[in-house]
């Protein structure tokens, strides 16, 4: 027990009780402070500009997950599975995942430049006004294009992982029963995917949903506030403004938030399988 | 329903075969009759699996044709054969019930949903599987999940046959042996072609009216099970086949007797004159249960010195030894043989067989 107890403190208790410490207190200085009570926390549920993040983020998170998990199944359905060519492709799909992010936020956003990018001036060239300095649409989709060329390898190799773990008596099987290639898939290939899946689908949930440096390094978080997404609007309070109060109630709202996503996905994941071991 | 005749089939997971070795499957003919209970039988590693994939379409063959009633399906895939598989893990859909499961091959194929629940439900009657039918088949044990597998086979009423790939491996030591009635059961009740692979030969010889013994990728012999029991083709195949296996001693021919060290043994006309012109390696071989006790007048006995006498319950395994070979033999509970004395044994005449280089005479 004293074991495990030591180690959670360390990562959870002791940091949390810091941020909960600020989030009920009005600190003005060293020795001066006025306990507040839930002031905080009822200050940033009722911040307008926080709603507007959170709905922002909300959404990148959906697209970003309704975009990366099909996709990730669908690609490692395609990958090879004998000979060499595994090694090449497992290789070059997992360049981008050792890429640092903020590395990641620098190469699109030089890429995506219309004047001496490759990607801006190809859609410059074939006629697209592409500017996402400028346009709101733009940098948005640049920011989630940015996210599941990062990301996306790693939900293939997951998923590519999952399938070869797949005894070939199961597919022999079907094989028998004249199953078509979509049975296979329905009834075989995505029932046996999902414990990848509910892996894949929280760690890109929890990731996406804290996504930083990317708009950060991209725009700023603009243009306007449309790449505004709650880590930074988290940043600019606590370290921008210095408002540690009210940040850290939002950050307990965050952190509770993420972890209730993370559970209502576990159960419906999990819960049609009760009977399962 | 169909006869299968595999023609010239050699196989090999290699793509450019260069040697005899590269293959798992050298060169074999076999005919599986309809309607026939076979086993093939073999050590782990001889082809079997290869073998029973060949005939259901999971591999295409590297050499040789397949017939299903002098039809070649060689390039058929396994839907157009017809054919249904029990494998060793059992397969089933998880996320599908008892019913779905047994109904699945039939809906891929297109049938309506009205001849799919009664073929379901007969099948489901004859497996005992209608109490279970609504449930979730991933809860099941692993008996009930071999099962299904077995249903899936059944359901369709038109399969060429049931082949069954080592498909108690994992199934409990008292649920076997129920399985194994069942099959038998299911065998005779529908006159199926079934050809069940296993290393086990009790569980082979149990099953099979016919028994295909595999090795190295060739068929060693084929025949019932007591042709391989009496009369093995082969010393591997006295040797796999009974328990313990056939007893071999390299002898020489003299007129109508072998000699084995010291000791002559009488053997039948026929027999003696095919040995006497054979040119290869012989040797004697006889099954430890044909073995007798003789007494000293007994026409053909030999004397051996009888070395470990160990009591298995309704017969005595006795070890003796005639100069430097060894022999056992299966001796009744009431004959008195004792630990380091003499004695006198007899093989019998028509249970003697001679083998030139591992082949029968």
């Amino acid at each position: 027990m004293l074991p495990v107890f030591i180690v959670v403190a360390f990562n959870s208790i002791i940091p949390f009780m810091t941020i909960f410490n600020y989030s009920v207190q009005d600190i003005f200085g060293p020795g001066q402070r006025v306990f507040v009570g839930f002031e905080w926390f009822e200050e940033v549920l009722n911040n307008k500009d926080l709603h507007a993040a959170f709905f922002r983020q909300l959404f990148f998170s959906f697209c970003v997950l309704g975009i990366e998990i099909p996709l990730g199944i669908g690609i490692s359905l395609l990958l090879p599975t004998r000979g060499w060519s595994i090694s090449l492709c497992l290789v070059l799909l997992a360049l981008p995942l050792l890429i640092p992010w903020n590395v990641v936020g620098t190469i699109w956003q030089i890429f995506g430049r219309a004047d001496i990018g490759l990607g801006g001036a190809v859609l410059k060239a074939v006629g697209i006004n592409y500017n996402y300095a400028g346009n709101y649409v733009d940098a948005w989709l640049t920011v989630l294009v940015m996210d599941v060329w990062h990301w996306l390898p790693l939900v293939i190799l997951l998923c590519y992982a999952g399938l070869r773990a797949i005894p070939d008596a199961f597919y022999q099987a079907a094989s028998i029963d004249s199953a078509s290639n979509w049975a296979i898939f329905r009834h075989i290939q995505l029932p046996k995917l999902k414990k990848v899946l509910v892996i894949a689908v929280l760690l890109r949930f929890m990731d996406s949903f804290m996504i930083y440096s990317e708009p950060f390094v991209l725009t700023g978080g603009g243009p306007g506030s449309s790449t505004t997404f709650l880590s930074q609007s988290l940043a600019t309070m606590a370290i921008g403004q210095f408002d540690v109060g009210p940040a850290a109630a939002f950050s307990i709202i965050y952190f509770l938030f993420i972890l209730l996503i993370c559970f209502c996905f576990y159960s419906a994941f999990m819960g049609d399988g009760s009977n399962e071991n | 329903m169909a006869r299968i005749d595999m023609q010239g089939i050699a196989h090999s997971y290699i793509a450019n075969p260069s040697s005899d070795e590269d293959f798992a499957l050298r060169q074999l003919d076999v005919r599986w009759l309809d309607g026939g209970a076979y086993s093939l039988l073999g050590p782990s590693g001889c082809g079997k699996t290869t073998l029973l994939n060949i005939i259901s379409g999971l591999i295409q063959p590297s050499k040789g044709k397949v017939l299903f009633d002098g039809k070649d399906v060689t390039r058929q895939i396994p839907r157009e054969r017809n054919i249904a598989q029990i494998f060793q893990f059992p397969v089933i859909y998880d996320t599908m019930t008892v019913f779905d499961n047994l109904a699945f091959p039939l809906r891929n194929r297109k049938i309506p949903e009205k001849e799919v629940r009664k073929k379901v439900g007969e099948t489901a009657e004859l497996l005992d599987l209608t109490s279970d039918l609504k449930r979730r088949a991933s809860g099941l044990t692993a008996d009930i999940k071999q099962i299904i597998s077995l249903g899936r086979g059944l359901v369709r009423n038109d399969v060429s046959a049931i082949l069954l790939d080592e498909p108690l491996t994992f199934i409990d030591p008292y649920v076997k042996w129920i399985l194994r009635r069942r099959l038998k059961q299911i065998h005779e009740q529908f006159r199926l072609t079934m050809i069940f692979v296993t290393h086990d030969q009790t569980e082979a010889l149990t099953f099979a009216d016919q028994v295909v013994l595999l090795h190295n990728g060739h068929v060693l012999q084929q025949g019932t099970p007591e042709e391989l029991f009496e009369k093995p083709a082969h010393t591997f195949v006295g040797y796999f086949i009974g328990n313990p296996g056939i007893n071999l001693m390299p002898c020489k021919i003299e007129g109508s007797r072998a000699l084995v060290e010291g000791a002559s043994i009488p053997l039948p006309e026929t027999l003696a004159k095919k040995a006497s012109q054979a040119s290869g390696r012989l040797q004697l071989g006889i099954r430890p249960e044909f073995c007798e006790p003789a007494s000293e007048n007994t026409e053909g006995s030999f004397q051996a010195n009888v070395g470990k006498v160990q009591n298995l319950g309704d017969f005595q395994l006795v070890t003796a030894r005639v100069g430097a070979e060894k022999f056992k033999a299966k001796i009744s509970i009431g004959e008195r043989i004792s630990k380091g004395a003499q004695a006198r044994f007899l093989f019998p005449e028509n249970h003697v067989q001679i083998f030139e280089n591992e082949k029968s005479l």
